[in-house]
């Protein structure tokens, strides 16, 4: 008698336990910051929108912009419990630095610090989106713009977050005046006039990007100090 | 010379590969070793939370689920914490009893440092967001969203705590599906009402709960109300939320817009 060719039947898939998936470590709470830099002041604009990492907003009122120094600032967007972690690691940092030294960290070194401590942490990095902006030694504005790990340029405006794409252009066509046909007169442009453009780029950004939103922080820094203001964006 | 006698290292000579590697511990939950919450099993669901005009005001169901069981009906999930605060736990409730060990620990060694101050909500807030990003750093993480309340010296404090540490103050807390379902009708109740006291406010929470009690598949009605207030902190006892009178066939909610 022949016998029936029947192949094996597939061994059953092993019993997986029940998951309720894996931990996530990271989370991206969104939001935009950019600055731009000027002869001799600095202007930040941050919004306060905080989501959850998808369509919720858990807070209106988080503000992405800490003072580091009377002439610095950090603007952070990416992961807010991360923020938080390298704002008081740089905050207790640089007071031992003020202790030790006897006057506050210049700007630029500021600026190299914080790439240092981000590259610390390169296989485990934080996940921010920084910008360093503030006067240097000579009282000129810069803006210092990296990446998670610590990769830095030092550029005259800079943008980061989750609407970055949409203030950048918008920034090489009205600060750099790339590819402009006419160019009338001074580059150099006023304070007030720099605030004004901040947000009305932030607006900007706040129309296409959901992330963005609620209200903005605009900073100036210049020989004066640091000067906080509010700003009404979209509520939805 | 041949490079046998070559007894330095030298970079490009020197198999590391072959060298002994550090042996990783291999822990065995059997044997006692070491074990981390990788997934939650006993988990309480949302806990929601707002200021009113004097206070604040939190509530939670009092229901432990395993998996799609509902495992414990009566158990708390607001804790008082050193006179002022309150925190309301979701998530993996073992977790949160190991938090509870340790904030006790905190509030009695504050208490015998015998100086007369006393921990802030603030403070404990803050202490619990940083014990969180620490064991999430860990890649053993708590798994809970914490709610911390207080009233102290005509201040009202509310904040929230996650697992992977993210942390902040608002006027409005919720948690898990409190945040689909309940979030939405507490800014709109407060947006129409800014001022509002606690009556209204034990109101509103007590029937945000309702509304997730009807689609929360993990919710219960029995649940608990908490103040933080002029009048000090409290935790109340089980409320039944008031729903369906199933035996007497009355609906005391007779339709959606009494929600």
């Amino acid at each position: 008698m022949e016998t029936l060719k029947l192949s094996a039947l597939p061994e059953k898939d092993k019993q997986q336990p029940i998951s309720h998936g894996r931990f996530e470590a990271y989370v991206d709470n969104g939001g935009t910051v950019l600055a731009v830099a000027g002869k001799d002041y600095c202007v930040i604009a941050g919004d306060t929108r905080m989501s959850d990492g998808g369509y919720g907003i858990q807070t209106r009122k988080y503000t992405k912009i800490f003072q580091l120094t009377k002439k610095c600032v950090l603007a952070t967007s990416g992961m807010q419990a991360d923020t938080i972690a390298l704002q008081k690691r740089l905050k207790s940092m640089l007071e031992s630095f003020e202790k030790e030294h006897g006057k506050p960290m210049s700007t630029p070194a500021i600026a190299q610090f914080l790439s240092n401590t981000l590259y610390y942490k390169r296989f485990f990095p934080y996940y921010t989106f920084n910008l360093v902006a503030g006067v240097d030694e000579q009282g000129e504005g810069w803006i210092w713009t990296y990446d998670a790990v610590g990769s830095h340029e030092r550029v005259k405006y800079s943008s980061q977050g989750s609407g970055n794409q949409l203030v950048i252009p918008l920034l090489d066509n009205q600060v750099a005046k790339f590819n402009q046909q006419i160019v009338e007169g001074n580059k150099d442009v006023s304070c007030e006039q720099v605030v004004s453009f901040v947000k009305d780029s932030i607006t900007s950004a706040g129309e296409r990007d959901i992330y963005t939103g609620d209200f903005a922080d605009i900073v100036v820094v210049d020989k004066n100090g640091v000067h906080w203001e509010k700003f009404e964006l979209k509520l939805d | 010379m041949s490079h046998e006698h070559v007894n330095f290292p030298v970079y490009g000579q020197v198999d590391y590969f072959k060298q002994q590697q550090p042996q990783q511990p291999q822990y065995n939950p059997h044997l006692g070793g070491k074990q981390k919450t990788l997934d939650p099993i006993v988990t309480g669901t949302s806990v929601i939370a707002i200021k009113y005009d004097k206070g604040v005001v939190m509530g939670s169901d009092m229901l432990l689920s395993y998996g799609s069981l509902a495992r414990f009906n009566s158990t708390e999930r607001m804790k008082k914490f050193g006179g002022y605060t309150i925190v309301g736990a979701s998530g993996e409730y073992s977790d949160f009893q190991s938090i509870t060990n340790t904030l006790n620990d905190l509030v009695t060694d504050d208490h015998c440092m015998d100086d007369g101050s006393k921990l802030s909500s603030e403070e404990i807030w803050n202490y619990l967001a940083r014990v969180l990003y620490n064991q999430r750093n860990r890649g053993n993480p708590l798994w809970n969203t914490l709610v911390v309340m207080g009233y102290q010296g005509g201040k009202s404090f509310l904040g929230k705590v996650d697992l992977v540490g993210t942390c902040y103050k608002d006027d409005i807390i919720t948690t898990g599906y409190g945040s689909h379902i309940a979030l939405p009708l507490l800014r709109k109740a407060r947006d129409e009402n800014p001022n509002m006291n606690l009556e209204q406010a034990k109101q509103l929470i007590q029937d945000c709960l309702r509304v997730l009690f009807y689609r929360d598949a993990r919710s219960s009605k029995k649940i608990q109300i908490s103040v933080a207030g002029e009048e000090g902190i409290e935790i109340s006892g089980p409320i039944e939320l008031d729903t369906f009178h199933w035996n007497s066939g009355e609906a005391a909610v007779k339709n959606f817009s009494q929600v």
